[in-house]
């Protein structure tokens, strides 16, 4: 199995590796028995834009770098924007995860979303998206996609 | 510690082992010049025969059994399907029952699910926390309907070496036959078939300074199996196929070469302790397999909330070449199945790591390993949400 350089890239140098701790919308998604969790912190501000966001993970390389990727994809993006954000231009942007591993850059966009629906939640918005329910093994993001 | 470090420590032997130069040597004649096809009646046939049973008579000889009871084959994997497979096939519509372990290598364990699919019984015996196997559950399985007991004699995960004579004992009570997959325990420990007490053992050349894709098979006489690969007739008519030659002079030489240098494995089971020991002083690990009962090179710790394949890449970007669990599942996501057969919870046997040393390594590659893993445990704990010390 290889990791493209991108992947190796935001493996060994992650971007955004930490914690918010006044975020504005905190979401964690996966379980240890799979191998992988992720905790997504957003600090949003009054016009609705992601101004920073911190994620740290536990998983292997593409769950690390997938969260990376996530977190550089929607960081100064708008709510709206960040809701759009696939599982697929996760891969894209790392230019390509072995087919094993595609689980990840699912769990990150989940997480992203996650976030998100926190943030809705403290808020009292309500939510235009649905969140996946199983957020854990990799056989069932697999049929989902 | 610096990361473009030009060292490399090679600590993955359980999955391969470099080819030894006097290995190489030994070949190097048989592909220049005697080239034969030892089933000619030709000089060139002749001359390529002698080679064969000559290389036969040396690899009988470091086995502890008769040159005529090794049977060359392509890998360990071969010999594994082969001695299964075949004492299944011969014993079927008699005795339909296989009992193997739990923390069979693959090669085991999926040849057992496809005779299982075929009809065959299987069992899988359980181990302790050690890995060692439940012999009282052994007994009460084995019955008057097995064929085969199939046990692997050191484990490729966590180096556990199980009691085989014992096992051989058990089996043969009740009239079944008793194989032991030796690939992991061939080149690092004595292994004498006739002292083990087995019908069948299977070894594969690459674990052990030879090349990849020749293996054995010892098949005691007088136990019949059925034939896997039909064909020509070759090696006593039960394993068809022109002789790989060059690897079969290979694996002799590498044989050899191992029980000379069996005193030096002390010498390996002395850096395996230390490294062990430098390991779990780091906090939230545990030592999988045997504290004493492992193989002298294999080192296997779990460490709590991280993850074994990020630690691996780490380490390789350190100059440390290791390994999650076994090389076979790293295409898998699931847990290893040994560890999870030690009882070991999921989310720690996600985070184990397996060293598996050689003569190769020094006391200087086994302290920046600990050091290194160290470094790696810790970069990775930062940034797990699940670690209660950030
Ligand atoms: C215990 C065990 N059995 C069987 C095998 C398979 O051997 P080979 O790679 O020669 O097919 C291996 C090695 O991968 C092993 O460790």
């Amino acid at each position: 199995m290889v990791y493209s350089e991108k992947v190796m890239d935001h493996f060994m140098n992650p971007r955004n590796v930490g914690e918010i701790p006044d975020a504005d919308g905190v979401g964690t998604v996966g379980n240890p028995k799979c191998g992988d969790i992720m905790k997504m912190f957003i600090k949003v501000n009054d016009k609705g834009i992601i101004e920073d966001v911190k994620f740290k993970t536990f998983g292997c390389g593409a769950a690390i770098a997938t969260s990376s990727m996530a977190t550089e994809l929607v960081k100064g993006k708008s709510i709206e924007e960040a809701l759009k954000l696939t599982n697929a231009a996760v891969v894209e942007a790392l230019e390509g995860l072995p087919p094993v591993k595609i689980h990840c850059s699912v769990l990150a966009e989940e997480a992203i979303k996650a976030a998100i629906a926190d943030y809705y939640k403290r808020r009292g918005i309500e939510m235009n998206f649905t969140l996946s329910e199983h957020s854990c093994c990799e056989r069932e993001c697999d049929r989902k996609k | 510690m610096q990361e473009n470090n030009k060292r490399r420590i090679y600590a993955d032997n359980a999955a391969t082992t470099p080819v030894l130069p006097e290995v190489v040597e030994a070949m190097l004649p048989i592909f220049y010049d005697n080239w034969g096809n030892p089933s000619s009646l030709h000089e060139e046939g002749r001359r390529a025969a002698r080679t064969l049973e000559t290389a036969r008579a040396t690899a009988a000889g470091v086995l502890g059994c008769q040159p005529e009871e090794l049977y060359f084959t392509s890998c360990g994997t071969e010999s594994d399907n082969w001695a299964i497979k075949g004492a299944a096939y011969a014993a079927k519509g008699r005795r339909n029952k296989i009992i193997t372990s739990k923390i069979e290598h693959h090669a085991v364990l999926s040849t057992c699910e496809a005779l299982e699919k075929e009809g065959f019984e299987v069992k899988y015996i359980g181990v302790d926390q050690d890995g060692l196997l439940d012999l009282d559950e052994l007994r009460r399985e084995v019955d008057d309907k097995t064929a085969i007991v199939a046990i692997i004699l050191a484990n490729n995960e966590i180096g556990t070496i199980q009691p085989i004579s014992e096992i051989a004992e058990i089996a043969h009570k009740a009239g079944a036959l008793c194989f032991t997959d030796a690939v992991q325990a061939v080149g690092s420990i004595p292994v004498d078939a006739k002292e083990l007490g087995v019908d069948m053992l299977s070894l594969s050349g690459h674990k052990f300074g030879a090349p990849k894709g020749i293996g054995a098979l010892y098949i005691k006489k007088g136990v019949r199996i059925k034939n896997l690969i039909d064909g020509g007739g070759h090696e006593r008519g039960r394993r068809s196929g022109t002789e790989n030659l060059p690897y079969i002079v290979g694996l002799a030489r590498a044989l050899e070469i191992a029980q000379e240098r069996m005193g030096d494995m002390r010498r390996v089971a002395a850096l395996r302790d230390r490294l062990i020991e430098g390991l779990l002083s780091i906090p939230h690990s545990r030592l999988n397999g045997h504290p004493t009962k492992r193989l002298p090179g294999n080192v296997n710790v779990s460490f709590e909330y991280v993850e074994g394949e990020s630690m691996v890449l780490w380490l390789d970007k350190m100059g440390i070449a290791a390994s999650t669990g076994s090389a076979c599942s790293s295409k898998s996501l699931d847990p290893s199945h040994v560890l999870l057969a030690i009882g070991l919870p999921v989310e720690m046997a996600h985070g184990s790591l397996r060293f598996s040393l050689s003569h190769a390594n020094t006391e200087e590659d086994v302290e920046y390993i600990i050091a290194a893993t160290r470094e790696v445990v810790e970069k990775l704990r930062r940034m797990s949400p699940i670690y209660p010390g950030a």
